[in-house]
């Protein structure tokens, strides 16, 4: 059976291949001259035409749309989606930087290290919800992470940093989970007082004490692990596996969590829970220890995530560090319609948004900067409401629970 | 009117359990304090911080002036956000919505000339039309894709904050002579006028008629929900969508509508603050006060009095804790800390009654977001 929503959802791709086919021909293959990626460290360089370049990957996506609306691509197009969202952003980039030279594997390296907030963050943001309870606060607990990770690392080491980022991460769990759970409060007011309050205090102490005392946020970060054999691959061996401990853990959360979601008794009960927590009570689970507990696992992935910013990379705290990413992570969570490999690679588009506008700023393309700077926005738009459409929440989340 | 009592009674309570916490705050991140064993100075240093929080708010008439301006734009875009929540929307973009209406205010504010009677009424519904435009992207494409308004008014602010930068570094915006992203001064006779213009030589006085602007557009917002079909509509569509779509009302339109209102309201913020705080744009402008929104209508529970008051609160801690910067050493980020904390003590007021051993008995709170939708 094809839904009438899913034909909408074809049709509505194939036009999109027609877009990009536009831009790519019209656009893209407006500059001659060759971009130079380099392809690994040591720098062996992958020369493109970009002009050449741009016509192929036009005529490709007008032959991708054609196929889209005469007659669907069925199980294949979501695959198809991604590949030619990559082939996009390649010309893109080789429109942009055609005439110099620009390292592909370090933006890409770049990408995957600052996907790490915003995957843990969604991560916890999906544990939250999927259990019944809207998570606003995930920048709070990101932001409040970030700081007790920067003073617990100066003070002591990195472990017992990143330790009391975990744990604070749980502290702000509890009070999110002790007000909407016991006090039955409005989930989203705790969750906006919680930001608020992380915001606050931290940008606080900042001034108020670290001004004053910078050796409590001086610390050296972790180094990047070369991965034996995984980081031989070539091309992607240096982009996914010689990148901190912070990238490992957040691949084995995603895993791990996929998996607990859907193959064991906890995640069977925590779904049910979110979705329809009377029937889960009567049926023996007791919602409430649930909820407590993976709230507070939660704020603990949260809090990692947190201390990514001091430990994972610039090995300091400044006000405000985190600057909204929250609100991205909570974003990546209903862009991955509450699925740990959705939210994932939610979070690398986000993030790859990042690491392109970081390095656009370098370009002279006769084009202004914001612009360039504006287009990963505008493709999020574009893929969120063309493709993604609407995503339906679990439907206990935000609803307090009475036990009766 | 006894339910406001009751419950600015209970702002009240909430207020001074908030104080106490900042001042525990005060005392124990006082260093030099704990290392001396000197906990009388850091008493001291509270009193000193929150003599000047309340005297920088409400004591004299500069701080009042202080305390409204400040109001002005936290009043006008929690409106924005309570008037989304109303309709079963989160709208996060009301810093986006006040740049797009700041911008088209500002165009209008030094293109034109004209007798300020004129002038200042088109700048300001300029700025409304502007925002509400930008703010109905996200209506729109809720309404017809179904994209989650979290993601869209995220992304817009984003946009919107580019599209600033770029127009203020193009010949139309950018004031001769700047190398940086900086607009033309508006015409004079655009400025809003000051409310204390009267009292000469008072140039401190910077309150400008955009709070009159703001208690209107509260009034309206009442008015919309409690006497307009629109507003009805907009707060079932809130309540239950699906019940509201049965009972025949056009649910999509109803999403485009609130966020067409959203925008309207975010963008007078904007427009109020080019036209009477600044005098022209900056690429920051909106700052973050459309951060500072959601908590203004999450604390007043998207009621057109509740925003009212507690954008005046938030305003008024705002004014006081520049204050308090300026003459302590206790920095101003101490206000988030308290608002964060007002917010919280107000939505418990179980917590509340237990630290004051109140007794009375507290009503059923109706939720102000509804779950996500979808």
């Amino acid at each position: 059976m094809v839904s009438s929503e899913q034909k909408k959802r074809a049709r509505n791709i194939g036009y999109g291949y027609i877009g990009l086919a536009v831009i790519t021909l019209s656009v893209f293959s407006r500059r001659p001259g060759n971009a130079s990626f380099k392809l690994t460290e040591g720098g062996f360089l992958l020369t493109l035409p970009a002009r050449q370049f741009a016509f192929i990957f036009g005529i490709v996506f007008i032959g991708l749309g054609a196929a889209q609306l005469l007659r669907g691509l069925g199980k294949v197009s979501n695959i198809v989606l991604a590949l030619a969202m990559a082939m996009f952003v390649m010309s893109f980039l080789s429109w942009a930087t055609s005439g110099e030279s620009f390292s592909l594997v370090g933006m890409l390296q770049d990408t995957v290290s600052r996907s790490v907030p915003i995957t843990l963050g969604a991560l916890a943001g999906i544990l939250c919800e999927r259990s019944g309870v809207i998570n606003i606060a995930i920048e709070g607990m990101l932001l409040a992470g970030a700081f007790t990770g920067a003073v617990g690392a100066s003070l002591t080491n990195l472990w017992i940093g990143t330790l009391v980022a975990m744990l604070t991460g749980v502290f702000l769990a509890w009070i999110l989970a002790i007000f909407s759970i016991r006090y039955r409060v409005d989930q989203v007011i705790v969750g906006f007082a919680i930001n608020f309050f992380a915001l606050g205090i931290t940008s606080f102490l900042t001034f108020r004490v670290l001004a004053t005392n910078p050796d409590y946020n001086y610390l050296v970060p972790v180094m990047p692990i070369s991965l034996p054999l995984l980081s031989k691959i070539p091309f992607i061996g240096q982009i996914l596996f010689v990148q901190t401990i912070f990238v490992y853990f957040s691949f084995v959360s995603v895993a791990l969590l996929t998996w607990a979601l859907y193959r064991t008794r906890w995640g069977l009960r925590t779904r049910a829970a979110g979705e329809y927590p009377k029937a889960a009570g009567t049926l023996g689970v007791d919602v409430i220890k649930l909820r407590y507990r993976n709230l507070m696992a939660a704020g603990a992935i949260a809090g990692i995530g947190g201390a990514w910013w001091p430990i994972g990379t610039v090995g300091r705290f400044d006000q405000n560090i985190t600057g909204g990413r929250g609100f991205i992570a909570l974003a990546a969570v209903i862009f991955g319609r509450w699925h740990p490999v959705g939210a994932f690679s939610g979070a690398l588009v986000f993030a790859l948004a990042e690491a392109v506008r970081l390095k656009i700023g370098n370009f002279d393309t006769g084009i202004p900067s914001e612009f360039l700077q504006m287009a990963p926005y505008l493709v999020t738009l574009i893929v969120v409401a063309g493709f993604i459409g609407a995503s339906r929440a679990p439907k206990a989340a935000g609803q307090p629970y009475d036990e009766q | 009117m006894k339910d406001l009592i009751k419950s600015l009674r209970y702002t009240f309570l909430a207020l001074v359990a908030s104080l106490l916490v900042g001042a525990l705050i005060i005392v124990i991140t006082d260093i030099d304090a704990l290392k001396t064993g000197d906990f009388g100075k850091a008493f001291s240093t509270v009193f000193a911080a929150y003599r000047n929080l309340f005297e920088g708010s409400f004591w004299g008439l500069r701080s009042i002036s202080n305390t409204i301006t400040a109001t002005t734009p936290l009043l006008l875009s929690g409106l924005a956000v309570s008037v989304a929540f109303k309709a079963g929307l989160f709208n996060i973009g009301a810093t986006g919505q006040m740049l797009a209406g700041g911008m088209v205010a500002l165009w209008v504010g030094f293109v034109m000339t004209g007798p300020g009677w004129l002038q200042i009424p088109l700048a300001l519904i300029a700025g409304a039309i502007g925002g509400a435009l930008f703010g109905g992207i996200a209506g729109v494409l809720k309404a017809r894709t179904g994209a989650h308004e979290v993601i869209t008014t995220i992304m817009l602010n984003s946009i919107a904050g580019l599209m600033v930068l770029w127009l203020l570094a193009t010949k139309t915006f950018q004031r001769e002579g700047r190398p940086d992203p900086i607009s033309k001064l508006i015409a004079d006779e655009a400025h809003l006028p000051r409310i204390f213009g009267f009292m000469d030589g008072r140039s401190d006085l910077s309150a400008h008629f955009g709070f009159f602007v703001a208690i209107l557009m509260t009034y309206l917002y009442w008015y919309l929900l409690k006497r307009t079909t629109l507003g009805f509509e907009l707060r079932a569509t809130g309540l239950n969508s699906e019940a509201a779509k049965y009972a025949g009302m056009k649910t999509k339109s109803l999403v485009v509508y609130a966020m067409l209102f959203a925008g309207g309201f975010a963008g007078l913020a904007g427009a109020t603050e080019v036209l009477g705080t600044y005098g022209y744009a900056s690429g920051s402008f909106a700052g973050d006060i459309g951060f500072d929104a959601i908590a203004v209508s999450l604390l007043g529970r998207s009621t057109p009095i509740g925003t009212l008051v507690s954008a005046v609160l938030f305003g008024a801690l705002q004014a006081g804790g520049r204050s308090m910067q300026a003459n302590t050493n206790v920095g101003v980020d101490l206000i988030t800390v308290l608002r964060a904390l007002i917010v919280m003590f107000v939505a418990a007021p179980l917590l509340v009654k237990a630290m004051f051993r109140v007794k009375s008995q507290v009503s059923a709170q109706e939720q102000t977001f509804r779950g996500w939708g979808g």
